[in-house]
């Protein structure tokens, strides 16, 4: 092999890499942000809604789970604007990673719904209290600590799946990662830089949302 | 010149999809075989070993798959060789669904309790024979949900494969959309397509899951 291996050119380009990296998790963070009440409510509705409408979203789960992420951002990017809905490469890709994510969350969540009693549930409306305030107070409260785990590793996951949004020009970091390939020809230096970009991240990610599992539920009980 | 989305063009999606139905094939193959031996290496008395195989399955899980056949496509350049998309795909399909496979297996071989390790070690089983006789075959039937299901994850990532200009099925939409441009109706088919592949393979995977669940009367959740 006569490659001689050369990273100057790539790490010239880190004012990119940085706003890559940072549009990554913007985006990763904008997404879980709003999908994540969505799909505790549609799984609230998924357990304990009227039968048509829990069906309504068992059939959106199981498309969104049974279809490529690329194919759905595709839809959502080109197909949205013919119906009048135009927007940004980022808004699409925000609105697409939300669309994925709320399926996976929805059954993440659900299955966190259905670990506590119906004893509870009961409990809570003979003291009086209302479907929200059960809801909220019972069921999501021990719930989400169920579920924390599997919420967690679901986000990262989200983290390096976001890497598909370049395929619509949305300048995440793979996004800068081709550009700087154009303009470099460093193609395998350039990848592997931002592998490892990625890689730190979706570790470090993992370790902060261990601490705050810690801490966070520690005093709950 | 613009050509309107009619049968032919539903047609070219339907023989694309086959090359979505190969690479996955082998994709599950390849990551299937490489998976197990990888799973049995994590679980085994040498620590060396297992510490190399965690190494392994971090770095391949935490980093996007996007990424790693990016690198397997631009990496064989490095050697000479002109980048195939075959060969990158086949190859970045099995290496990253290698790691994701060990880990689901390493799971269902620890969920067989440690007492029965202990007890065939001290009949003096080797580690070899342990494997065979005792843990695998009680292993074995708890894989195979958890081996369906991710089937399903393995279809949808060779849609990655499209971006190395692998015509499968995304690839194909994305042709037919620009000589249609009725992005709704060819992406709309393309996901059906997809949908008719993975979702019999989802509700296996399930009532399976259920089944297995059911009958260690353990409480069904649908996960």
């Amino acid at each position: 092999m006569e490659y001689q291996f050369d990273f100057g050119p790539v790490f010239i380009h880190w004012p990119d890499l940085l706003r890559g990296t940072w549009l990554t998790i913007w985006l990763t963070l904008a997404a879980t942000a709003i999908g994540l009440p969505i799909a505790a409510i549609l799984a609230a509705i998924r357990s304990y809604g009227p039968r048509p409408l829990r069906w309504l979203v068992g059939l959106y789960v199981e498309l969104i789970r049974n279809t490529p992420f690329l194919i759905q951002l595709y839809f959502v990017f080109f197909a949205m604007p013919g119906l009048g809905l135009r927007m940004t490469a980022n808004t699409a890709a925000i609105l697409a990673m939300v669309v994925n994510l709320v399926a996976y969350a929805v059954e993440i969540v659900r299955a966190g719904l259905e670990a506590i009693p119906r004893g509870q549930i009961e409990a809570g409306r003979a003291l009086g209290l209302g479907p929200l305030r059960i809801l909220r107070h019972i069921v999501l409260a021990q719930a989400l600590r169920i579920v924390y785990p599997a919420l967690a590793s679901q986000f990262v996951l989200q983290l390096l799946g976001s890497s598909l949004v370049s395929a619509i020009a949305a300048e995440e970091l793979t996004a800068v990662a081709n550009n700087i390939m154009i303009v470099t020809f460093r193609n395998f230096e350039v990848f592997g830089v931002v592998t490892a970009i990625y890689l730190t991240l979706s570790l470090a990610f993992r370790a902060l949302l261990g601490t705050v599992h810690h801490r966070a539920f520690r005093w709950i009980g | 010149m613009l050509r309107d989305f009619g049968p032919n063009e539903l047609l070219y999606l339907i023989t694309a999809a086959r090359w979505t139905v190969v690479l996955s094939l082998l994709a599950f193959a390849g990551g299937g075989l490489l998976g197990l031996v990888i799973a049995l290496l994590r679980v085994s008395p040498w620590k060396p070993l297992r510490l190399l195989m965690i190494g392994y399955i971090q770095v391949m899980q935490g980093t996007p798959a996007l990424m790693q056949l990016f690198m397997v496509y631009y990496g064989i350049g490095l050697f000479g060789i002109r980048p195939d998309p075959w060969v990158s795909a086949a190859y970045a399909f099995t290496v990253s669904s290698s790691a994701f496979f060990a880990e689901i297996w390493r799971g269902c071989i620890e969920a067989i309790p440690r007492g029965q390790w202990e007890s065939a070690r001290s009949l003096g089983l080797s580690f070899p024979l342990i494997l065979r006789l005792v843990v695998l075959p009680q292993a074995f039937r708890i894989m195979i949900a958890p081996t369906i299901g991710y089937a399903v994850q393995i279809i949808k990532g060779t849609s990655l494969a499209s971006l190395i200009g692998f015509t499968e099925l995304a690839r194909a939409g994305q042709v037919i959309n620009t000589i249609t441009f009725e992005p709704a109706r060819v992406f709309g088919c393309v996901a059906l397509i997809y949908f008719v592949l993975c979702w019999p393979l989802s509700y296996l995977s399930q009532r399976l899951e259920t089944r297995i669940a059911r009958s260690r009367g353990e409480s069904v959740s649908l996960g």
